[in-house]
């Protein structure tokens, strides 16, 4: 349990009649970069926000260093969440706030850094993400990756543990998803945090991916290396990877 | 074999009776669970108004959205109430020879009535939908979840400080609306009803007591309450992309308008019956 940093116990959730997780397992060592890969609506991105305290699971529990988070007071879990960062589908800026803004949200409002301390955090995480130059625009003026680069940063403002990204190259042509996986290896790299990584895409996933998890039907089926998962003799695993070639 | 066993049918029936009830009371369980939200709402924004941090910057800023810039709306109702109240009074009074009471009866029924009433539903129209539309498009684009993932309660800085300004703004509004209606009601006075200007003023200060003006200012605090409420719950509970934020705010001005108009007839009955 030491090695882990985050662990899904039998994690089951639903929405009214439809079943979403259906027993997750799933662990999640320190420092890696972990890709769980599966067809939209098999509960990945779901996953994420029970990580977060966004949702709470019917049943199971989540432990994150060791400790249960599952059914932690909201003020409880402001300390939690100030450890994991997460990367939203569709970016989520504040969009009446300048980009930043955005950045400096989480500095501004928990932490007792000076304005000058806190522009210079702003400044140096856009650098890290190649967006110089961007402080005052509007999250309006930006591309669909420049948005995620932006995100990216304002999940890194508070220096987290963990960082989340669900569909992080979704949506993006192929040399803008190929830049945002360059920043997410290059995130990892540098700061050494531990990661998690939901998408169904198949490259952009391998790319990143230190081992990977295929999900369906609110499960996991198999977990493993690149390797292990190309060469898994689970049906549905192998036409997943067919299917995405 | 199954169907034969003993109690199997009856089972079956209360089965098939029980669905009945639950489709015909489901829109009584909506209405039910609607109302359990926005209470909900009502008492987290009055509670986190009170709690640190302030978040006296966006306060201010949303006092300066529903009020400030309410303004125009507010003073072109005010007036043209004013007008035709006085015009309709008017006519009707000099009917029995009472012109000369046009004055008091207006300025009375506009403070106590419909200067709350009338500037609350345009505020309810404008804000209120506003604030729905606003927080129901952060609801669909995650930004809300992002917020909560960083650390901050939205409740807190989204729904505390409308609910905040509002109450704030909303009796302001109406008070300046309220001078309106009466300078609204003078024009017409000195220039249709032949009523001096010395006697139109003199005859409103003398009939309007404290009560009046506090009937007509409580109403309106306790509308803010209510439409800060409706909006920031049907907004935070936003689903379905855009048609769902154009739904909520639909739903959001109507609950607003019709729960004015209760509203009003309770205060109506209690501070009458205080008197």
């Amino acid at each position: 349990m030491e090695n882990y940093k985050i662990i899904f116990q039998d994690i089951y959730k639903s929405f009214g009649d439809k079943a979403v997780l259906q027993g997750l397992n799933l662990s999640i060592r320190r420092g890696e970069t972990l890709v769980i890969l599966g067809r939209s609506g098999c509960g990945k991105s779901v996953s994420l926000k029970i990580l977060l305290g966004l949702l709470y699971p019917d049943r199971g529990k989540v432990y994150l260093d060791g400790e249960e988070i599952t059914g932690m007071s909201e003020k409880k879990l402001v300390e939690v969440r100030k450890k994991i960062g997460m990367l939203f589908q569709g970016s989520a800026l504040f969009d009446s706030l300048t980009v930043g803004e955005n950045v400096a949200f989480a500095l501004a409002e928990h932490s007792n850094r000076t304005a000058d301390e806190i522009a210079e955090i702003v400044d140096n995480n856009l650098k890290f993400v190649e967006m110089e130059g961007t402080v005052n625009l509007m999250p309006s003026e930006l591309s669909g990756g420049m948005k995620k680069r932006v995100a990216l940063a304002r999940a890194m403002a508070y220096q987290p543990e963990i960082l989340l990204y669900d569909e992080p190259t979704t949506g993006l042509d192929p040399i803008t998803a190929t830049t945002i996986n360059a920043l997410i290896r290059k995130t990892q790299r540098e700061y050494g945090v531990t990661s998690i990584v939901v998408t169904h895409e198949l490259d952009s996933g391998f790319s990143v991916a230190d081992r990977a998890a295929v999900m369906e039907s609110g499960r996991i089926l198999e977990i493993g290396t690149i390797a292990e998962i190309k060469g898994s003799t689970n049906e549905f695993v192998r036409t997943f990877i067919a299917g995405a070639k | 074999m199954c169907a034969c066993l003993p109690g199997a049918r009856e089972y079956r029936r209360s089965v098939r009776k029980n669905q009945a009830l639950n489709d015909h009371f489901h829109w009584f369980l909506d209405f039910l669970h609607h109302v359990h939200g926005i209470t909900e709402m009502f008492g987290r924004s009055l509670v986190l108004s009170f709690i640190k941090p302030f978040y006296l910057r966006d306060t201010i800023e949303q006092m300066y959205h529903i009020g400030v810039k309410s303004l125009s709306i507010v003073l072109m109702t005010s007036i043209f109430t004013g007008l035709v109240l006085a015009l309709q009074f008017g006519h009707e009074m000099s009917v029995y020879g009472a012109k000369m009471y046009t004055s008091s009866v207006l300025i009375v029924s506009l403070v106590r009535e419909l200067g709350p009433v009338i500037i609350s539903l345009v505020v309810a129209g404008r804000v209120g939908a506003g604030i729905t539309a606003e927080l129901g498009s952060m609801a669909v684009t995650e930004q809300i979840d992002a917020m909560r993932a960083l650390g901050t309660n939205p409740y807190k800085k989204l729904a505390a400080t409308r609910f905040l300004a509002l109450s704030i703004m909303l009796p302001l509004l109406v008070a300046i609306g309220d001078f309106c209606g009466m300078l609204g009601g003078w024009i017409v006075s000195v220039t249709t009803l032949g009523i001096s200007t010395d006697y139109y003023w003199s005859n409103a200060i003398h009939y309007l007591f404290f009560s009046d003006i506090f009937a007509g200012l409580l109403k309106p605090f306790i509308f803010a309450m209510a439409i800060a409420s409706i909006s920031c719950y049907h907004g935070f509970s936003v689903t379905g992309g855009t048609k769902g934020v154009g739904e909520a705010t639909t739903r959001s001005v109507v609950v607003s308008s019709i729960l004015i108009f209760i509203l009003d007839f309770l205060i109506t009955k209690v501070t009458l019956g205080a008197v």
